[in-house]
């Protein structure tokens, strides 16, 4: 959004696509039209920033040709390919900005597919878009910054959380803590939700060894091992779990971007330059579909995006925002690369999943069908073991599964990460309907 | 440095026809290399509709497609793999009195081949089949027709090959193939592959490797549009197709519906294909018409894939004209899936016997030489 605001400022008309009804994107997601407005509460410190945004947007609605409510399923050549409320359209663009955000990473645990299981974000925008709360008593596990957030968000709201584990150890944040100081305003929330937390009675257990959600037919205990070994168990009725954020970048791919593999977020990512084009002439990337930033950055790759667009177009831009903005990004990065490094992934727990767990809960695959295509039929790269064992082949098309499977892979095989590659994109990025008739 | 192998027959292209004809020529005691530019079972072999059919095929195609039948009922066994087989019958469908007509001729003529065909006229097809939209007039049924997971079939017999001593290389391109005074020598970048034979079923790029000897032909590119839809209730029983092609599909025991019809878009020169969007909408709209049920399933992937076409859809099996001991096999022009494994074999019977027990005349490579080879009208690609 603020991309798009940036350019009908300069007098491009950009037209927005959002599957969303309304503006805000997952961070700053309103909740319906019809309903409550969400209480400042919903947003934490970051209360005065939506209402900034959603006010930005509104201001400039009348310069930007908003499209609610619509998928872009694909994208090939010089069009998209929308699916809109009124069926399939497709629409033809000569400059393209892909702000296609973030996800949650998950990992499968014993447990994981019950009803009752979340993703962090999942149990946040339950919160925040639809006022409701994933459970009564609710188990929070993460192992980024969104943990005390989400924490915080739920018992603010009066849901009692019964324990909210880190799978990452505090000790790498302590390490980190110069580093964090880049972006002080953004520890001081950190360090605030934290201790917020901690005066409810929240108390964040780090270093979690391993965790398995018991319950028949739904959630009613999260069990974890502790930093020293010991086996704990907490009676509960919901669990929110998710491991960090994966780049959504499905859409690039189709839009033929290079990528490259990014050994600290573990995945691969397009390739972005520090001004937000990608490597296909005409397409650019803003905020976490190329590697996760965080909402402020997100709003500073926005802006800076916009002044890539309008200089490529000829357009005069001000350098001296230009300047600006790619100063605010540097320290964002310095900060963002301290955060990483505090919230390091959790292989651990990967390690330890175990044969019979699912992996691929939309086909059904578990971990030994995975090590099994393998050891037996020598598959070393990531879309045959899709065609061997229909891992990623499901409606999610591994956009839940694929990096999981991408780890447990590379470890099956003895090889690095990089090695085994990456899921090929291919249309439709999310499930449209079979219509009858083609506009 | 490049390594140097010497074997009987070099095998370029490691699709079904190729790895199954490695695997017959283990058997007969040959050493084999199979040279494959991607993963074996990759290309046309892994991602088409997976039909494993017979009826509506060219009559020259008959007697290779009666043949190659049986060997779907033992593929399992033979491959040690599930390639998840299953007769489950195909349907083709008429929309028009005309059509049925046709359908009448072929089931006669097939039955000079004999491939029994069961005509059904529209009472007894809702009767067997209420799915099947308001549309349709009739079927022809051929109950011993079916349909695989062609993603297995292609890696299983890569994997037999394997097992049974055959040298298989993936990921190494041909760059020049030509007869020496000796034998057959074949390069890639890191490879020199001396041969007595050399076996030609490179699929689309099979066209490059004839022209080396000499022998220009029309071959295609192919490109097969094909979608699938979320696990579904599972009602349709049996592999659909229809008079005049247009859309086919299927529902796999999972309940995933498989449909295709028109097509993709495809760079055979640098081995890319996507589906087209304007295809896969008219294929959905298609595959409503005939199944209506299908309407607001959700679609969750699509996929594209290139073959080698000729003009008159049948392909180039046999010897080649210009140089002994060369073996083409491609241009299956989008139904090549049935035939792969039988084809195997007769690949395997033309290097070891120098003859085929099978009547390859129709698919001779002579037949473009030369003259321009009539177009034929109709595109039916129902693989």
């Amino acid at each position: 959004m603020r991309c798009a605001e940036a350019l009908a400022r300069s007098g491009v008309t950009p037209i927005v696509v959002d599957e969303a009804e309304r503006p805000g994107g997952q961070v700053y997601r309103q909740p319906p039209a019809a309903s409550e407005p969400a209480s400042s509460a919903m947003y934490g410190f970051e209360a005065k920033k939506a209402e900034a945004i959603h006010r930005a947007i509104d201001a400039a609605r009348g310069r930007i040709d908003y499209r609610p409510r619509t998928l872009v399923w694909n994208v090939f050549g010089q069009r998209l390919d929308l699916l809109t409320p009124d069926g399939p359209r497709q629409q033809p663009f000569d400059r393209l900005v892909l702000a296609t955000g973030a996800m949650d990473r998950v990992l499968p645990f014993p447990g994981w597919t019950l009803p009752g299981v979340f993703t962090l974000g999942g149990a946040q925008i339950a919160l925040k878009a639809q006022g409701v709360a994933i459970g009564r008593r609710v188990a929070l596990v993460g192992a980024g910054p969104l943990l005390p957030l989400v924490a915080h968000q739920y018992a603010k709201s009066g849901i009692e959380v019964v324990a909210v584990l880190d799978a990452t150890v505090f000790g790498a944040k302590l390490a980190r803590f110069s580093g964090l100081c880049a972006s002080a305003a953004t520890l001081a929330k950190g360090l605030w939700y934290v201790a917020r937390n901690r005066l409810r009675g929240l108390d964040v257990r780090y270093g979690i060894g391993s965790l398995r959600v018991e319950g028949e037919h739904r959630v009613e205990a999260l069990a974890w091992r502790d930093a020293s070994g010991e086996e704990r168990r907490v009676a509960c009725d919901a669990v929110g779990a998710s491991f960090g954020l994966r780049a959504e970048a499905q859409l690039a791919d189709l839009a033929g971007c290079r990528f490259a593999f990014a050994a600290d977020a573990r995945q691969w990512l397009p390739e972005r330059t520090l001004q937000g084009r990608s490597s296909v002439a005409g397409v650019y990337l803003a905020g976490d579909c190329a590697r996760i930033g965080g909402a402020d950055v997100a709003e500073l790759q926005g802006r800076r995006t916009a002044l890539a667009v309008l200089e490529d177009l000829g357009r005069p831009v001000d350098r001296r925002e230009l300047a600006s903005l790619d100063r605010a990004l540097a320290r964002q990065a310095r900060f963002r690369g301290a955060l990483d490094a505090a919230y390091p992934f959790p292989a651990h727990l990967v390690d330890a999943i175990a044969d019979d767990e699912i992996v691929c809960r939309c086909e059904g695959i578990t971990a030994a069908a995975l090590r099994r295509a393998a050891r037996e039929h020598g598959a070393s790269e990531l879309n045959r073991v899709k065609a061997l064992t229909r891992i990623g082949m499901g409606r999610c098309q591994g956009r839940v599964c694929g990096e999981v499977a991408a780890e447990l892979l590379a470890r099956a095989c003895g090889s690095e990460l990089e090695r085994v590659g990456r899921l090929r994109g291919q249309p439709p990025v999310k499930p449209i309907p079979i219509v009858a008739g083609a506009p | 440095m490049s390594e140097r192998l010497q074997v009987d027959v070099t095998i370029i292209g490691g699709g079904i026809a190729g790895c199954a004809a490695a695997v017959a020529l283990r058997h007969a005691g040959l050493t084999v290399v199979v040279l494959e530019k991607d993963l074996c079972g990759a290309g046309a072999s892994g991602v088409n509709f997976g039909g494993v059919r017979q009826q509506g095929r060219d009559l020259a195609e008959l007697p290779l497609a009666r043949r190659a039948r049986p060997l779907w009922d033992e593929l399992d066994e033979k491959l040690g793999e599930d390639v998840e087989f299953e007769a489950t019958g195909h349907l083709k469908l008429a929309r028009s009195d005309a059509d049925m007509a046709q359908l009448e001729r072929y089931a006669e003529d097939a039955a000079a081949h004999g491939l029994r065909l069961q005509l059904l006229g529209a009472g007894t097809l809702r009767s067997a089949a209420p799915w099947i939209g308001p549309g349709v007039v009739g079927a022809s049924l051929c109950a011993e027709d079916g349909q695989a997971n062609p993603r297995r079939v292609g890696p299983a017999f890569a994997r037999l090959a394997r097992r049974l001593g055959a040298d298989v290389r993936e990921h190494e391109t041909v760059l020049s193939a030509a007869h020496g005074g000796s034998g057959f020598e074949t390069r890639t970048d890191r490879l020199d592959v001396h041969s007595r034979f050399l076996v030609n079923c490179a699929g689309v790029g099979a066209g490059r490797i004839a022209a080396g000897f000499g022998e220009d032909v029309p071959l295609r590119p192919l490109v097969p549009n094909m979608i699938v839809t979320e696990p579904l209730p599972f009602f349709i029983d049996r592999s659909i197709g229809v008079c005049g092609g247009g859309v086919y599909l299927r529902q796999i025991a999972r309940g995933n519906a498989i449909l295709g019809g028109g097509a993709g878009w495809g760079d055979a020169e640098c081995n890319r294909s996507r589906p087209q969007t304007t295809t896969t909408l008219d294929a959905m709209a298609g595959a409503i018409a005939l199944v209506p049920a299908l309407a607001g399933s959700l679609v969750i992937r699509t996929w594209a894939g290139i073959d080698g076409a000729m003009p008159d859809h049948i392909p180039v099996l046999g010897f080649s004209a210009t140089t002994p001991n060369l073996v083409h096999a491609f241009g299956f022009s989008g139904h090549g899936f049935q035939l792969g494994p039988v084809v195997g074999e007769i690949i395997a019977e033309l290097v070891t016997e120098g003859r085929s027990s099978s009547p390859l005349a129709p698919f001779a490579i002579e037949r473009f030489a030369g003259a321009t080879t009539p177009e034929k009208a109709t595109v039916d690609i129902d693989p």
